[in-house]
C-alpha cells in the first residue's frame, strides 16, 4: 500500500446517517473473490437508476459533475457501520476517494480504511456542515484540514498511513513476545490450546 | 485490588504488548472464516507468501454463498458463487485448516455452528471477518468482526493490533411481559439510543431480565451490539454457560475441562466495577417490537404509530425519517398493523436455532400461512436442522405453509441470487433491514421469530398475541 499523501480535492458531502456498508458497496456487486473492479458497485443503489441498465440517477450527489475526481467525502453520524465488509473501502478506494469526514464511524470500517490507504477524519457535525465547496487541503503529517481545523487520529494508525506499512510485518517484530506470551499462557490456559491436527 | 469488568479481564488476560496510544497488541485464540470473505483472506495471504501459523486453531464454513434449497450442490443461484466455494474448499485444505462444507453435520452460520461445536468458550478470543462475530461474546469471551486484511493479520501472526474500546453496561432490569423476546429487548434498546448509540463501545449486557435468558437469547442480544455501533456485546459467564458448553465437540475434556471450569468462574464483572457509560431499561416497559425504516434504530412497539418526520427535532433524523418511509412505502403516523405482506423469513444468526424454531412452532401449529404470503424457514444449522426434524417441527412449519430448508444465510442478504421481490414487504427474523439487503428495492420489517410466524399467518403485521382474533 502506497504512503498517504497531501490531498487537495473538493468533497463530495453525502449528508445522510447511518451510510451503511450494504448501501456502499451492495451485496450483489460482489461478485468474484476478488479487491478489484468493485468502484463500478459503489453506492450502486443510489447512484443508478433502478432500470438495470446501470443508467446515473442525477439525484444522486456522485453523479454531480462538480464532484467529478473529488477524492474526498463528507457524511453524517456512523458511516461504513453494518457488515464488515472491506469491499467497501476497496471500492472507495478504486473510485478515488482518499478521505472520508464524519462524526463517528462503524468500527470495523474505520479499522479497514486505515489498512487501505484511505484517511478517515472524525468532526463534528457543525464543523462539517461548515466547509465551504471549494477545494480542501488536507495534510496528515500535521493532522489539518486547511491548515486550518485540526482533526485526531491515534499514532499507530497515523503511521501505518502514513508509511502504508503492512501490519503483518508490524506485528512479525514482535515475534520473540507473542512467542515468550504464549508459552507462560499455555500453562495458566492449557484448555484454549487446541492439539495439531494430522 | 481494583474491581474488573469482564472486558478489561478479557482484554489484559490477552495482551502481549501494549503499544501505547490505547492500542495493544492482543493474542487471538480463535479464527473463524467463511466462503464469502474468508477465502479472500486466504487468496491475499497466499498472495503475500505468508502462511497460516496455527491452522488447528482457524475453522470455515460454508454459510454466506451456498444455496439453501434442498438437493443443493456447488452451483449457486448467486451467479460466480461455485467460484467461491470451490476457492474456499481449495485453501482451505492446502493450509490445513478444518472446513464445515456442504453435507457435513456441522455446517451451518458460522455463528450459531461456533458455539454449537464449541469452539466458542468462555475466556476467548474470537475473530471472523464477518460483523455479527459479536453474537458469540454471548459466552463471556470476546469476539468481533474484522476486515479481511486483518484476518490475514491474524492468521499469520496470532495478534491483532487493537485500539481499546470503551466500556459500557446495559442493563435489563425487571420482567419481561409474556411474548417478549430479546429480539424485542434490542429492537426496543436501539430505537431508543440509536443504531450509533454504542459505536467506540464494548458493550456489556446485564441485569435481572438477561439472567433467565437461555443461551440461544443471550445471544440474540449480543447478535444485535453491532446494529447499535457496538465493538462487541458480551455477557458474564454463570452456569447456564458452563452448561451449554460441556461435551461440546471442541470443547475441553477431562483434567482440562476441570482446569477450564474453574478458570471461567472469574469471567463476570466484579461487582461495583466501573463502566465508562451505562444504560438502564425498564424490561417491563419492552412489548412486541418491529422496525419500519431502513436502520434497526427505526423501530416501534406495535403499540404505537410510525412517527411523522416532523416529530424529530434532530434534522438528520428528520431526512433520514423522510428517506426512510419514502423507501418503505409506509406513511407517518398510521400503524405497523395496516400493512400487508408479501413474505416472512425465519433464518439468520439473530434467531434460528432450535429454542427459536420451537417457539414458532408452538405458534403455527394447526395454522396456516395466510394466501399469497411466501413463507421460508431456514435453520441456522445442519444441526439445527436435524434436531428439529426429530421433533417433528419441520411437519408443523410444512404443514403451515412454510418451505423448509437447508442451513445458510439464505435470504438475510441479497448475493444477486435469490431473493424476495421487487418492492415486496417482507417480515424477517434477520438483522438488517437495509435498503436492498434481502432483494432489490425489497422493504424488511425486523422482528422476533414469533412475530414473523404471526404476522406470516394473519398476512399483515402483528404480534402473537393478536392472532387470537384473525
Ligand atoms: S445470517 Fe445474515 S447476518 Fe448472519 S452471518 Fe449470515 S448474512 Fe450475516
Amino acid at each position: 500500500m502506497e504512503g498517504f499523501k497531501k490531498i487537495i480535492s473538493k468533497a463530495i458531502p453525502l449528508l445522510r446517517i447511518n451510510v451503511n456498508t450494504d448501501a456502499i458497496i451492495p451485496s450483489r456487486e460482489m461478485k468474484q473473490v476478488s479487491k478489484q473492479g468493485l468502484s463500478r458497485g459503489l453506492f450502486a443503489g443510489w447512484r443508478y437508476k433502478l432500470n438495470q441498465r446501470r443508467e446515473p440517477n442525477p439525484d444522486f450527489i456522485l453523479n454531480d459533475t462538480a464532484y467529478k475526481d473529488a477524492q474526498i467525502l463528507l457524511s453524517g453520524d456512523n458511516f461504513g457501520c453494518g457488515s464488515s465488509r472491506e469491499h467497501a473501502v476497496w471500492a472507495l478506494h478504486e473510485y478515488g476517494i482518499r478521505v472520508i469526514i464524519a462524526p463517528s464511524f462503524g468500527d470495523i470500517f474505520y479499522k479497514n480504511c486505515i489498512r487501505n490507504g484511505i484517511l478517515p477524519i472524525l468532526l463534528s457535525e457543525q464543523d462539517i456542515s461548515q466547509l465551504s465547496d471549494n477545494e480542501h487541503k488536507i495534510t496528515l503529517d500535521n493532522q489539518m484540514i486547511n491548515d486550518e481545523i485540526s482533526f485526531e487520529i491515534a499514532p499507530a494508525d497515523k503511521k501505518m498511513l502514513v508509511d502504508g506499512l503492512d501490519d503483518i510485518e508490524l506485528n512479525l517484530k514482535h515475534t520473540s513476545d507473542i512467542r515468550l506470551w504464549e508459552n507462560n499462557d499455555r500453562m495458566k490456559r492449557p484448555w484454549a490450546y487446541l492439539s495439531k491436527l494430522k | 485490588m481494583t474491581k474488573k469488568t469482564l472486558f478489561d479481564k478479557l482484554w489484559n488476560s490477552h495482551t502481549v504488548s501494549d503499544l501505547g496510544g490505547g492500542v495493544a497488541l492482543l493474542y487471538i485464540d480463535r479464527i473463524f472464516l467463511h466462503e464469502r470473505t474468508g477465502s479472500i483472506s486466504l487468496i491475499g495471504l497466499k498472495d503475500r507468501g505468508r502462511k497460516v501459523a496455527k491452522p488447528e486453531k482457524v475453522f470455515c464454513t460454508m454459510d454466506h454463498i451456498v444455496d439453501t434449497v434442498p438437493g443443493r450442490t456447488d452451483d449457486t443461484t448467486m451467479q460466480g458463487g461455485r467460484e467461491f466455494i470451490e476457492l474456499t474448499r481449495m485453501a482451505t485444505k492446502k493450509e490445513g485448516i478444518r472446513l464445515f462444507d456442504i453435507g457435513d453435520q456441522a455446517q451451518g452460520i458460522v455463528h450459531v455452528i461456533s458455539p454449537e461445536q464449541g469452539i466458542i468458550l468462555p475466556g476467548l478470543t474470537l475473530v471472523c471477518p464477518d460483523s455479527h462475530t459479536c453474537t458469540q461474546g454471548a459466552f463471556g469471551a470476546l469476539a468481533w468482526g474484522i476486515g479481511s486484511t486483518e484476518a490475514e493479520q491474524a492468521l499469520a501472526t496470532d495478534v491483532l493490533r487493537v485500539k481499546k474500546p470503551r466500556t459500557m453496561l446495559v442493563r435489563f432490569e425487571g420482567e419481561l411481559s409474556v411474548g417478549v423476546t430479546a429480539k424485542d429487548m434490542m429492537l426496543h434498546l436501539i430505537s431508543k439510543y440509536s443504531a450509533s448509540g454504542a459505536v467506540g463501545y464494548a458493550v456489556e449486557f446485564a441485569g435481572s431480565a438477561v439472567s433467565p435468558l437461555s443461551m440461544e437469547s443471550r445471544m440474540t442480544l449480543c447478535n444485535m451490539a453491532v446494529e447499535f455501533g457496538a465493538f462487541t456485546g458480551m455477557i458474564s459467564v454463570d452456569q447456564k454457560t458452563v452448561d451449554f458448553i460441556e461435551g461440546r465437540p471442541f470443547a475441553p475434556k477431562g483434567d482440562l475441562w476441570d482446569q477450564a471450569k474453574k478458570n471461567w468462574q472469574d469471567l463476570k464483572s466484579d461487582y461495583g466495577a466501573k463502566f465508562d457509560n451505562e444504560i438502564v431499561i425498564d424490561a417491563s416497559k419492552i412489548s412486541t417490537t418491529v422496525s419500519w425504516g431502513t436502520s434497526p434504530g427505526q423501530s416501534i412497539s406495535l403499540n404505537e404509530i410510525i412517527p411523522s418526520p416532523k416529530s424529530f427535532k434532530d434534522q438528520n433524523k428528520k431526512i433520514a425519517a423522510e428517506n426512510a418511509q419514502k423507501y418503505m412505502a409506509v406513511k407517518p403516523e398510521t400503524w405497523l398493523h395496516e400493512l400487508t405482506i408479501d413474505a416472512a423469513f425465519i433464518g439468520s444468526c439473530t434467531n434460528s436455532r432450535l429454542t427459536d424454531l420451537r417457539r414458532v412452532s408452538y405458534i403455527l401449529k394447526g395454522r396456516k400461512v395466510a394466501q399469497g404470503v411466501r413463507a421460508i424457514c431456514v435453520p441456522g444449522s445442519t444441526k439445527v436442522k436435524e434436531e428439529a426434524e426429530a421433533e417433528g417441527l419441520d411437519h408443523i412449519f410444512i404443514e403451515a405453509g412454510f418451505e423448509w430448508r437447508e442451513s445458510g444465510c439464505s435470504m438475510c442478504f441479497f448475493a444477486g441470487g435469490e431473493s424476495f421481490g421487487f418492492q415486496e414487504r417482507v417480515i424477517s427474523s434477520t438483522n438488517r433491514n437495509f435498503e436492498g439487503r434481502q432483494g432489490l428495492e425489497t422493504r424488511t420489517h425486523i422482528a422476533s421469530p414469533e412475530t414473523v410466524a404471526a404476522s406470516a399467518i394473519a398476512g399483515y403485521i402483528c404480534a402473537a398475541k393478536d392472532l387470537e382474533n384473525v
